[in-house]
């Protein structure tokens, strides 16, 4: 499958509460980039392997992420 | 190219304030998704509370109207006594609905009003800084309770799904949580039967959503997700506590 996960980065409060609920394991703490709220930001890892079921986006308290998949 | 996932139309483009991993912006969602489904964000009138979500105003994209503290239903029974045909919510915090609005929900029940209270049980006052709530648990600490709330001192902590689930005017009473996707599955499940409930015009109905508050229980988001699961559901379990088929009235 190919999917696409998009986080609007800006609004990321580095909560990880969509890394706690990847089944696949591949959402992380992006620990190299802080964005202007002043958070590291949560971004996926490995693409390839993810199976947009959108856990990670239905979660987010911020609704920040979006899933899409072709 | 299909998406999957969305922010909900129900929610504006505003940024949250809530602080990181505050269920409140998950419950939120909850709530904005199922006015989506069930095409009524054009007529459903919320009504706020004070605490933490007191801005949620902001963040529902349907009409909202603030309350004083604890006094949401009150506004809510005027506001769905003129408009029968509109569906209307209060999104009420512990504090805001078990403490110093106890009085005006358990009447809203007893008369069987016929709207939607979200009841985000976090076990704190929130947005003051941390201070007990009716529904902080035995052992729990806080700033008005730095050793731990005790049973003799506080009494034992209030049930409010239980307690309004006797009264008749109440047709619909779920406990839920939002810890990990299949809770938020049938939290959302619940949400969405209590407005459907609400649009048969069978009564008055209640979902009671076990959140968290990183901030003033001193965690980060995931151990205070721990916690509830370990303390909370335990005092507070979760299902269905009431759901009576009552009769459907006639919406006028
Ligand atoms: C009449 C009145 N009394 C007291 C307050 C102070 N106050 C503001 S919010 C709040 C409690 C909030 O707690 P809760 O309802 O649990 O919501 P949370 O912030 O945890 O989401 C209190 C006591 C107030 N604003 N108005
Ligand atoms: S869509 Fe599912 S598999 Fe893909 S990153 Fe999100 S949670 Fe992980
Ligand atoms: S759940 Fe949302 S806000 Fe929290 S870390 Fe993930 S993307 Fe950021
Ligand atoms: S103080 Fe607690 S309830 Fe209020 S926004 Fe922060 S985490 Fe949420």
């Amino acid at each position: 499958m190919t999917a696409k996960v998009t986080f609007n980065s800006d609004r990321c409060k580095g909560c990880e509460l969509c890394v706690s609920v990847c089944p696949k394991h591949i959402v992380a703490i992006d620990q190299e980039t802080i964005n202007r709220k002043g958070y590291h930001p949560a971004h996926v890892v490995d693409i390839s392997q993810c199976i947009a079921c959108a856990s990670c986006a239905k979660i987010c308290p911020d609704s920040i992420i979006t899933v899409e998949k072709f | 190219m299909a998406i999957v996932y969305q922010k909900s139309a129900g929610l504006t483009d505003k940024e949250l304030h809530y602080c990181p991993g505050c269920n409140h912006g998950i419950i939120h969602k909850l709530v904005a998704e199922v006015m989506d489904e069930l095409g009524i964000l054009d007529t459903t009138i919320g009504v706020c509370p004070v605490g933490c979500s007191v801005f949620a105003y902001n963040y529902f994209n349907c009409d909202m109207q603030e309350a004083a503290h604890g006094r949401a239903p009150a506004v809510a029974t005027g506001i769905k006594r003129t408009h029968p045909n509109s569906p209307v919510f209060t999104y009420q915090g512990d504090g805001d609905l078990a403490s110093i609005g106890c009085a005006e929900i358990t009447h809203a029940a007893m008369r069987g009003e016929k709207f939607t209270t979200i009841f985000v049980n976090n076990a704190i006052y929130g947005m003051t800084g941390g201070q007990m709530a009716p529904t902080t648990l035995i052992g729990q600490k806080a700033t008005t309770c730095p050793l731990g709330r005790t049973k003799e001192q506080a009494g034992m902590p209030i049930r409010m799904a239980e307690m309004l689930s006797t009264l008749d005017g109440c047709v619909y009473a779920e406990r839920v949580c939002v810890t990990d996707i299949p809770h938020l599955n049938k939290a959302k499940a619940a949400i969405k039967k209590a407005f459907q409930k609400q649009l048969a015009g069978e009564g008055f109905t209640f979902v009671e959503v076990l959140s968290t508050c990183p901030t003033n229980w001193g965690m980060t988001p995931l151990k205070a997700k721990e916690w509830l699961t370990d303390n909370m559901i335990p005092y507070y379990p979760l299902g269905c506590i009431k759901d009576i088929d009552a009769p459907k009235a006639e919406v006028k």
